[in-house]
């Protein structure tokens, strides 16, 4: 299964490279930064959906694994949300004029990541596993409902907005408005991104389980 | 039967604190202190921006003070015994009920105490209560339920902040928003679609943490 997912992306994933340079030459040069910074804001959110998920698993069945789950779904996401800010930052210094904008949507998406980041460290003091994957289960549930909050609804309704689809611009960039050459590498390199992310992860609960089992010998 | 539990355990809470009387007086020393020194760092504030911000930064560190002994204060072995003889979810609701009293309270005192120091910019004053009414009850509630989740860690008075800073801005930000329309202009219109947020917030957070508390309760 594995193998099968990891297939699918490096076929997206060739073909995100090649076409990329086609979307050069439709659009500015900066907008190409629309493939990367946009398909890593989806990979964000494809994982602490995920964590999200196993979080609520965990709590119906008390299986360490889902806690595992759970974990490397958060830090595989907030290293997505690290580099869409960045990513972000380089896109905004040369259509803004300056890295960082006072803006309601990066404002938010920065508290979002400080969210994720208290669960970290939330998780790191508490001593006990079974205790810790109780208590850092909550806080997930819990933290996620008020970064929706804060990520989605909240920027809508700021009223000014510079940032696409947030505040009085919110239908400006989305994909249909983008022309059908982009489209094409579009759909594809959301999709790449999203299935990089979830190797990633995949990856990172299999290191992690063997850790355990080396750990319980 | 709930209300029942609620009821007893709320009479409690009232009780302990009249008791340890020095816990409350802390607070609204706290309260009394922190505005007493943004006055003298300020003097009078005429940028309404700036008195809608200090205000509810003071509220909100008033808060994390106030709420966070909520679940540290009596020993886990009490803790057990409350364990076994009420619902998690009377022990949870009460705690929010009577964080809720308490915030009404200290969230009144900083405005009036406010008022005398900085002078009055609000112009809106129903508008102002109904945001720091609504904000009392979203602070306590998400307090609360961080208290709860901070009071199964080590190194307890750190993590509070840590945890409750960034999960209260969406609150917090609504509620200056709020507040700042009722410091500049009469009218109530185009305030409905916050006030619904916020009502929104408010009760979704308290059926997440009335759903969530049992878990954290048995340890």
């Amino acid at each position: 299964m594995l193998a099968g997912i990891l297939l699918l992306y490096a076929v997206i994933g060739g073909f995100f490279i090649t076409v990329s340079f086609e979307g050069m030459e439709v659009a500015a040069e900066s907008m190409r930064n629309i493939f990367y910074h946009v398909g890593m804001w989806f990979g964000m959110f494809t994982m602490l959906i995920t964590g999200f998920v196993y979080s609520l698993r965990y709590l119906r069945k008390f299986d360490e694994q889902e806690d595992i789950r759970a974990v490397e779904a958060v830090n595989v996401g907030l290293m997505f949300g690290f580099l869409g800010i960045f990513t972000g930052m380089i896109w905004a210094n040369f259509t803004w004029g300056s890295p960082w904008v006072k803006d309601p949507k990066l404002n938010g998406a920065a508290v979002g990541l400080i969210i994720y980041l208290a669960y970290a460290i939330l998780r790191g003091s508490i001593d006990d596993t079974h205790k810790r994957a109780k208590v850092a289960a909550i806080y997930n549930i819990f933290a996620f409902f008020l970064w929706i909050v804060l990520v989605i609804i909240l920027p809508r309704l700021a009223g000014e907005s510079i940032h696409p689809a947030g505040g009085n611009n919110a239908n400006t960039i989305l994909p249909l408005h983008l022309p059908p050459s982009m489209r094409l590498i579009f759909y594809p390199a959301m999709l790449g991104w999203v299935l990089l992310g979830v190797w990633i992860y995949k990856l990172r609960v299999r290191i992690r389980r063997i850790r355990l089992i080396i750990d319980n010998k | 039967m709930l209300g029942n539990e609620i009821k007893h355990l709320i009479g409690k809470e009232i009780r302990l604190e009249l008791k340890q009387k020095y816990v409350l007086n802390g607070i609204l020393l706290y309260l009394v202190s922190t505005i007493f020194v943004t006055y003298l760092a300020f003097d009078r504030i005429i940028d309404r921006d700036t008195w809608n911000s200090l205000f509810w930064i003071i509220l909100l560190f008033v808060a994390v003070n106030g709420i966070s002994k909520s679940f540290i204060q009596e020993s886990p072995a009490r803790h057990l015994y409350y364990y076994t003889i009420a619902s998690p979810q009377a022990i949870l609701l009460s705690k929010v009920i009577y964080n809720l009293l308490l915030m009404t309270i200290l969230s009144v005192l900083s405005f009036v105490f406010f008022l005398l120091l900085m002078g009055n910019l609000v112009v809106n004053i129903p508008l102002f209560l109904t945001t720091l009414i609504l904000g009392s009850l979203g602070l306590a509630s998400i307090l609360t339920m961080v208290a709860a989740i901070a009071s199964r860690a080590s190194n307890n008075f750190s993590l509070m902040a840590i945890l409750s800073f960034p999960i209260v801005l969406p609150l917090l930000g609504t509620l200056m928003k709020v507040s700042k329309n009722a410091l500049s202009a009469a009218q109530w219109s185009g305030n409905y679609g916050f006030i619904i947020i916020l009502l929104t917030i408010n009760v979704a957070v308290i059926i997440l943490a009335y759903l969530l508390f049992p878990y954290l309760w048995r340890d």
